[in-house]
C-alpha cells in the first residue's frame, strides 16, 4: 500500500496531476513569451535564417543540367567516358531535341554558362549551337514545302496531330505524351503550367509518327503556355521538321504510315515516298554540323560529370579543386586563386586583430581609469567613427594614403621620401589592414573597457602593496583579468574582418582584397552564385570552428561584453 | 605607551590632503605611534579614514605635510617600496590566482627562492589555520576564509606595519567577533604594528591599543579604549563612542574641579568640566547610562539626584533599558543589572534618579 501511495502522482487543489497542471501554467507563460518575441522571430526567419539556408542550398544544388537537358542527362547515364569515345547517337538525337527546345525557351545560354564554371569555352559552344541548331530543320522544311505546300502551315500540323481538331483520327488522345511534353516544359521554364489548350495528340498519330508527334505537342504546349502564341497559326518550329524527317526514314515506322488511312494520309505517304530513298537522319551528324565542339569528348564529359542534381563541385571549386572522371583534382595552377585568397583572409584578419588588440588596450584602459568627465569626452572620440558612414571613413583614407595623398605629401615635403619614390601604402594589403584596422578598432574598444570598467583598482593597489612594481601589477594582476574582455573583442574583430568586404574593395587594390570580394564577384559579375554560396558556406564553416575552438581553448563564459 | 618623539614608528606631520582643491578632507592630522601598537582609526562615513590610510600606504600623497615612517620621510616613495602590508575592505585576492599563488605573489616579486616561499606560504596559512586550502581560488572561499587569506597575504613578507581597511566589514557578527580575536592576537604574538580602520566602535573598543577618533577629517580624541568611554573629550566623541546620555544647559559657575550647570528645564547639577571654559557658555551634560542610578538603595553617597517619569522598559535579559523623560529629554536612557534585588519599572511610574557628579561631564554645546 505504502509503495502503491509513493508512486502516484501529486494530485493539484482540483484534482489535477500536479505536473499537468504546472506544466499547463507553464505553457501560457512561454505562450505569452513566445507571442512577444514572434515579430523578431518572423523578422530573423525572413531575413537571416531562411537566406542562410538558401545559400548552403544554392552551394549544392545542380539541377540547371538535368532540368535544361533531361533526356541528354539520362542518354548518357549509359555512357562511359574514356577521354575520346564519343557518345552514341542517343545521346546526340537526345541533345539536339534538348538544346532546340533549350534555345527557344532562351534557357541554353545559362545552361552554357553554368557548365562554363567547369569548362571554360563551353558557353561558347552551347551559344554558337544555340543560334545553329535550326538550320537543319530549315533545309528540311523547304524540302517537305517543295514536295508540298501545305507542310510549311502550322494548321497542317494541328490537323495532323491535335485528335481534338476535326475528330479525323480514330483511336482518341495520347494524354501520356501530353503529360510529358507538359511535364518536360515545366521543367525547363521552372513553371507549373496546367489547364487545357486545345490540343491533345491523336493516338494513331503517335503510334505512326512518334518523333513529330513528340516535339509537336512540346511546341504547341509551348506556344500556348509559355508565348501566349495560337499555335494553329503561322510556321511551326524547325525541330518538328527534323521529327518528321526521321520518322519517316525510319525503315521501321514504314508499315505503319503506309497503314495510315483518312484524308491527311496521303499528304504523309506522298512525302514518305519521297524521303524513301534518302539515308536516316544522323543526329551525331547533325549536333557536329551546327557546332563542331560536339565532336569533343570533353565536352560531354563535362555534361555527364556535372548533371546530378546535388553536386559537390561547388565546394571543390572553392579550394582549387575540381571534380573529374577519376575523383577531384587540384585546379590547373592559373585556377588556384581561391585558397591563396582564404589564406589572406585568415592572416590579415588575425594582423587586424592583433593590431586593434595593440592600438585599443591603452585606450581602453585609459577609459576605464580615467575621472569620469575626461573618460566620456574620450568615448565620444572612440564612438565618433560610429557616426560617420563606413564608406565616408574608407574614401577618407584612400585621400590619406594615395601616393599624392596627405601623408605622401607631408613625408615628401618633410624630405623623409623623395618625390619621385612616394610610398606605395594604398590598393595593398598595407592599405587594408590600416583602413580595417582603424574601422573595426571600437569594436576591439568596446568589450575590453567594459571588462576593465569591472576590475576594481584594489587589485592593483594590493598588488602594489605587496611588493609589485607598476608593470609587475599590470602584468600579473591587472593584465590576467582584462584577458576576456580582449578575447570579445578578438573575435568581434576577427569575425567582422573575415566577412568585410567594402573596405578591401575600395582601398585593396588586387593584392589587398579578401574572400568576401571574390564571393562579391561571383553574386554580381560572374553570376557563380554556386560557387559564391559555396564559398560563403566555408567562410561561415570557418567562423563556426575558430568559434568553437575558442569555445574550447579560453571558454566562451570568460567572454564578457559587459 | 609613552609616544615620545624619537621612537615613533609612523609619523603623521601636519597632513593635509584635499582631492578637488575645494575642501580639505583631511585637516591638519598630527598622529604618532610606536613600534607594535595597534591603533585603530574610527570615525562615520566619509570623515577621512581611508584616505589617510591610503597616503600612508602611498596611493595617495598629502597635499601638505609629511608622513614619516621609522623616521623616513615616505612621501616619495612608491607604495611597492614602503614594504607595507595591506588588507583591503573587499579583500582584492587576486581572482586569477590561487591562495598558494596569491601568497606566493608578494615573495615572488621579492626574488625569494622557492623553498623558502613554499615554507613562508605554508607558516602563514598555518597561522590563519587554512593550511589545508592552498590550492583553491578565492572565489571558491567563504567570505571568512577570504579574509584569513587576505591577512595571511598581507602578512607572508613579514611587514612591520599592516593597514587593514574595515577588514571584517562584510562578516557577520559572529564571524566577526572570532576574527577581531584573531586578528588582535596574531599582531601581538608577531609584534607587528597595525593602523586598523574601522567605523564599528565595538571593534575599535576591543582590539585596539589606542583609538583615534575621526570627524570632519581631524582626530577628535587619540586615546585608549577605556580612556575614550570613560573621558570623552567633546561631545563628538561622547556621543559616537557608546550610549551616552546628554542634557543641554548653560554654565552658571565653573572652576577646575566643578561646573554648575543650569539645565534648560531650570534644575542645577554639578558637572565635570571637560571642555568648557567661562560662565555663560551653552554645554552639552554627557551621563553614561550605565552611571545612573534609581535604586535608592545603590544610591551612592554624593550623588546627585532629579525627578525622572518612566517611558518604557525593556527587559533585555542580562539588562534592562529604561526610557526616561528627565528635564524635559524623552531620550534619557539608563542601564541597570539584571540582579535579583532589582526592581521592575512600570511605565508612567514617577521615580528619582541619581548619579556622582563625576561621572556627569559638561562638554562642549
Ligand atoms: N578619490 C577621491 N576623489 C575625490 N574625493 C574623494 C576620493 N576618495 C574619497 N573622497 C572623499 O573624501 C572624503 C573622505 O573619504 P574616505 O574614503 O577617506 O572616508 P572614510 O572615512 O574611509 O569613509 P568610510 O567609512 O565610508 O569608508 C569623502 O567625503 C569622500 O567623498
Ligand atoms: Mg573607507
Amino acid at each position: 500500500m505504502t509503495d502503491q501511495s509513493s508512486t502516484q502522482p501529486i494530485l493539484a487543489a482540483d484534482g489535477v496531476p500536479l505536473k499537468k497542471s504546472l506544466s499547463r501554467a507553464l505553457r501560457r507563460q512561454k505562450m505569452r513569451a513566445l507571442l512577444l518575441i514572434s515579430p523578431l522571430l518572423i523578422f530573423v526567419m525572413l531575413t537571416f535564417i531562411l537566406p542562410i539556408g538558401n545559400m548552403l542550398f544554392r552551394s549544392v544544388q545542380n539541377d540547371i543540367v538535368s532540368n535544361i537537358m533531361p533526356n541528354t542527362v539520362i542518354a548518357l547515364q549509359d555512357w562511359m567516358p574514356d577521354g575520346d569515345t564519343l557518345p552514341d547517337e542517343t545521346v546526340f538525337e537526345a541533345a539536339f531535341y534538348d538544346l532546340f527546345v533549350a534555345a527557344k525557351a532562351k534557357e541554353h545560354t545559362k545552361l552554357g554558362t553554368r557548365l562554363n564554371y567547369e569548362q571554360t569555352g563551353i558557353s561558347s559552344t552551347f551559344r554558337k549551337s544555340g543560334r545553329g541548331i535550326s538550320k537543319p530543320g530549315k533545309a528540311l522544311a523547304k524540302d517537305m514545302a517543295g514536295i508540298d505546300k501545305s507542310w510549311s502551315k502550322a494548321a497542317t500540323f494541328d490537323a495532323l496531330f491535335n485528335a481534338r481538331s476535326g475528330g479525323t483520327r480514330s483511336g482518341g488522345a495520347d494524354t501520356t505524351l501530353l503529360r510529358a511534353q507538359r511535364d518536360r516544359l515545366n521543367q525547363l521554364k521552372g513553371k507549373d503550367y496546367k489547364g487545357d489548350i486545345g490540343f491533345a495528340p491523336s493516338l494513331e498519330m503517335a503510334m505512326a509518327l512518334p518523333m513529330a508527334s513528340r516535339e509537336y505537342t512540346y511546341w504547341a504546349l509551348f506556344m500556348a503556355l509559355e508565348k501566349d502564341k495560337d499555335f494553329k497559326k503561322g510556321k511551326v518550329s524547325e525541330a518538328i521538321y527534323v521529327a518528321l524527317a526521321d520518322d519517316l526514314t525510319n525503315p521501321a515506322l514504314a508499315d505503319r504510315i503506309a497503314g495510315l488511312t483518312g484524308p491527311d494520309a496521303e499528304l504523309i505517304q506522298k512525302t514518305a515516298a519521297a524521303f524513301r530513298d534518302r539515308p536516316r537522319i544522323s543526329y551525331t551528324d547533325l549536333m557536329l554540323g551546327v557546332n563542331e565542339n560536339w565532336g569533343n569528348p570533353m565536352v560531354w564529359e563535362t555534361i555527364k560529370l556535372h548533371s546530378p542534381a546535388y553536386t559537390g563541385g561547388y565546394f571543390l571549386n572553392a579550394v582549387d579543386m575540381r571534380k573529374t572522371l577519376e575523383g577531384p583534382a587540384i585546379q590547373p595552377e592559373n585556377k588556384q586563386i581561391l585558397i591563396i585568397l582564404f589564406q589572406r583572409t585568415l592572416k590579415m584578419s588575425l594582423i587586424i586583430t592583433v593590431s586593434c588588440i595593440l592600438l585599443g588596450y591603452p585606450v581602453a584602459w585609459l577609459l576605464a581609469n580615467l575621472p569620469v568627465r575626461v573618460s566620456n569626452l574620450l568615448m565620444i572620440l572612440v564612438l565618433l567613427p560610429f557616426w560617420t558612414s563606413l564608406l565616408v571613413r574608407t574614401s577618407a583614407w584612400k585621400v590619406m594614403l594615395q601616393q599624392q595623398g596627405v601623408i605622401n605629401e607631408v613625408l615628401v615635403w618633410l624630405g623623409i621620401v623623395a618625390d619621385n619614390n612616394r610610398l606605395e601604402i594604398i590598393n595593398n594589403q598595407f592599405g587594408t589592414i590600416v583602413a580595417m584596422t582603424h574601422i573595426l578598432l571600437p569594436f576591439m574598444i568596446l568589450p575590453m573597457y567594459s571588462v576593465m570598467q569591472t576590475i576594481p583598482p584594489s587589485y592593483m593597489r594590493a598588488a602594489k602593496s605587496l611588493g609589485a612594481t607598476n608593470w609587475t601589477a599590470f602584468w600579473r594582476v591587472y593584465f590576467p583579468q582584462s584577458v576576456p574582455g580582449i578575447g570579445a573583442g578578438s573575435i568581434l574583430v576577427f569575425i567582422l574582418a573575415i566577412g568585410y568586404y567594402i573596405t578591401p574593395e575600395i582601398v585593396g587594390g588586387t593584392e589587398g582584397v579578401f574572400i568576401s570580394n571574390r564571393i562579391a564577384y561571383h553574386i554580381s559579375s560572374s553570376l557563380n552564385w554556386g560557387l559564391a554560396a559555396a564559398l560563403g558556406a566555408i567562410l561561415l564553416a570557418v567562423v563556426l570552428v575558430l568559434y568553437w575552438a575558442y569555445d574550447k581553448i579560453v571558454g566562451i563564459d570568460n567572454v564578457k561584453l559587459g | 605607551m609613552a609616544t615620545a618623539n624619537e621612537n615613533a614608528f609612523v609619523k603623521f606631520d601636519r597632513v593635509q590632503k584635499s582631492y578637488d582643491g575645494e575642501t580639505l578632507v583631511v585637516k591638519d592630522l598630527n598622529l604618532e605611534l610606536p613600534k607594535g601598537e595597534f591603533l585603530t582609526m574610527l570615525g562615520p562615513s566619509g570623515s577621512g579614514k581611508t584616505t589617510c590610510l591610503m597616503m600612508l600606504a602611498g596611493f595617495e600623497t598629502p597635499t601638505h605635510g609629511e608622513i614619516l615612517l621609522d623616521g623616513i620621510s615616505i612621501n616619495n616613495i612608491p607604495p611597492h617600496k614602503r614594504g607595507i602590508g595591506m588588507v583591503f575592505q573587499n579583500y582584492a585576492l587576486f581572482p586569477h590566482m590561487t591562495v598558494a599563488e596569491n601568497l606566493a605573489f608578494p615573495l615572488e616579486v621579492r626574488n625569494i627562492s622557492k623553498s623558502d616561499r613554499e615554507a613562508k606560504i605554508m607558516r602563514a596559512l598555518d597561522m590563519v589555520e587554512m593550511g589545508s586550502f592552498a590550492s583553491r581560488r578565492p572565489a571558491q572561499l567563504s567570505g571568512g576564509q577570504q579574509q584569513r587569506i587576505a591577512l595571511a597575504r598581507a602578512l607572508v613578507f613579514e611587514p612591520e606595519l599592516v593597514l587593514m581597511d574595515e577588514p571584517l566589514g562584510a562578516l557577520d557578527k559572529q564571524l566577526r567577533e572570532k576574527m577581531q580575536f584573531e586578528i588582535t592576537n596574531l599582531a601581538h604574538a608577531l609584534g607587528i604594528t597595525v593602523v586598523y580602520v574601522t567605523h564599528d566602535q565595538t571593534e575599535a573598543l576591543t582590539m585596539s591599543d589606542r583609538v583615534a577618533v575621526f570627524n570632519d577629517g581631524r582626530i577628535q580624541q587619540l586615546a585608549s579604549p577605556d580612556q575614550l568611554y570613560e573621558e570623552p573629550e567633546n561631545s563628538f566623541v561622547a556621543q559616537f563612542i557608546g550610549e551616552n546620555n546628554t542634557l543641554h544647559g548653560e554654565i552658571r559657575e565653573i572652576n577646575k574641579k566643578k561646573a554648575v550647570v543650569q539645565l534648560d528645564s531650570g534644575q542645577l547639577i554639578d558637572c565635570k568640566p571637560v571642555n568648557v571654559n567661562k560662565v555663560g557658555d551653552r554645554t552639552c551634560v554627557s551621563i553614561r547610562p550605565e552611571r545612573v542610578e534609581y535604586n535608592q538603595k545603590r544610591m551612592q553617597k554624593g550623588a546627585h539626584t532629579l525627578k525622572a517619569e518612566v517611558l518604557e522598559f525593556i527587559y533585555m535579559g542580562d539588562l534592562f533599558r529604561t526610557r526616561l523623560r528627565v528635564a524635559g529629554n524623552d531620550e534619557f536612557i539608563i542601564k541597570t543589572r539584571n540582579a535579583p534585588d532589582q526592581t521592575r519599572l512600570q511605565p508612567g511610574q514617577e521615580i528619582e534618579i541619581g548619579w556622582l557628579p563625576e561621572d556627569c561631564r559638561a562638554l562642549d554645546a
